[in-house]
């Protein structure tokens, strides 16, 4: 008989919470999640089996895109499942103990700094904000000083160039529409939110979207009425925008993006060490 | 490029019901660059060197040769067992 070997697989770290709120929440290959409490925090932990992890296999399965879009859902699902109902510390994927022992002894030495992220967080989601142009698009406002009909010139070569360097400009002129409308966005979502933290743009083909996305950003901020506020805010701005330029919000997430400790500092592993 | 966003869509939504994005899909390339990007990184038992490998440029190319496995192969060569479509 032959019993695969198990991790424990940790998704968030909380506050003490009931275990029955989380009773219909599956992880990482359907297994079911429990708590793993010490010392006033408690661990969002479930049994993945260890050879879909160790060594070298992670880095082989991340490349099977089946398997990362399955694992990265599960990992999210758990996330958010404890998210909605207390403050929670998304962990990164595939973050492993050889047992629950070692979970609780990752609580204990962290327990400050968990502690002081959970205070931090509490109350907060993340508002994903993302902005494309499409740069063929993009008119900008009439530039006043510009003639309004430019002198007619009857030489092809002459006018060819013209041409050219006038598309060229008005290329020009279409980005730097853009990155006004990106900055001025920005900043307003900035006074409306605790903390802003900027991820890469995404690639348009993984996207599936239309345009360059020029912000790709997350908030930070207060449930219920700041969040009102804040989404009201970026449909204000919607209704001012030019043609070719788009904005999409997403969220509200676990505050992901927030989850780093302010001091900067790797949070350690269990104090007794892994040897 | 027509349709729905190559990177989606899953089984998962944020069920929020107080907003107005609750039965929206989460992107696949969200969920990235959240799971993969950001999250606490504490060092544990098994993949100690998670935090070194980039996970996102790691699973972005994963997901790039996946879209370009839905286009032919010019040199119609690919090993039948290499392909990972998904279903429609």
């Amino acid at each position: 008989m032959s019993r695969t070997r198990t991790a424990s697989y940790v998704y968030a770290v909380t506050g003490p919470l009931d275990q029955g709120q989380l009773a219909a929440v599956r992880g990482v290959g359907g297994s079911p999640v429990r708590l793993v409490g010490e010392d006033g925090l408690a661990a969002a932990v479930s049994a993945v089996p260890f050879h879909e992890f160790g060594g070298e296999a992670l880095r082989t399965r991340l490349e099977d895109r089946d398997w990362l879009e399955e694992t990265v859902r599960a990992h999210h699902a758990v996330v958010d499942a404890v998210a909605r109902l207390t403050a929670a510390v998304p962990l990164r994927l595939s973050t492993l103990y050889l047992d629950d022992d070692r979970v609780r002894a990752m609580l204990r030495a962290n327990r400050e700094r968990f502690g002081s992220v959970l205070a931090r967080l509490d109350g907060r989601v993340e508002w994903g904000v993302k902005v494309y142009a499409d740069p063929g698009r993009v008119v900008p406002p009439p530039d006043p000083a510009a003639p309004s009909q430019p002198a007619a010139d009857d030489r092809p070569g002459r006018a060819y160039l013209k041409r050219r360097r006038e598309q060229r400009r008005a290329r020009d002129d279409a980005w730097r529409t853009a990155a006004d409308l990106v900055e001025r966005l920005e900043g307003r979502l900035r006074e409306l939110s605790e903390a802003s933290e900027r991820h890469r743009p995404q690639h348009a083909e993984l996207s599936g979207a239309s345009g360059e996305n020029v912000l790709n950003a997350a908030f930070l901020v207060a449930r219920g009425e700041d969040s009102a506020h804040f989404l009201a805010a970026v449909r204000d701005f919607e209704r001012g925008l030019v043609a070719g330029v788009r904005v999409e919000v997403s969220g509200p997430w676990a505050p992901y993006s927030f989850s780093q400790d302010t001091a900067d500092t790797a949070l350690t592993a269990g104090a007794e060490g892994a040897g | 490029m027509s349709g729905g966003a190559p990177a989606g869509p899953g089984p998962f939504r944020m069920l929020d019901a107080d907003h107005p994005f609750a039965e929206r899909e989460v992107a696949l390339v969200d969920l990235i660059d959240r799971v993969l990007a950001t999250g606490v990184v504490i060092s544990g038992d098994i993949t100690i060197s998670i935090a070194e490998v980039d996970l996102v440029r790691v699973s972005l190319r994963a997901l790039v040769s996946s879209i370009n496995e839905n286009v032919p192969s010019p040199w119609g060569d690919r090993n039948p067992g290499e392909a990972r479509f998904r279903g429609h």
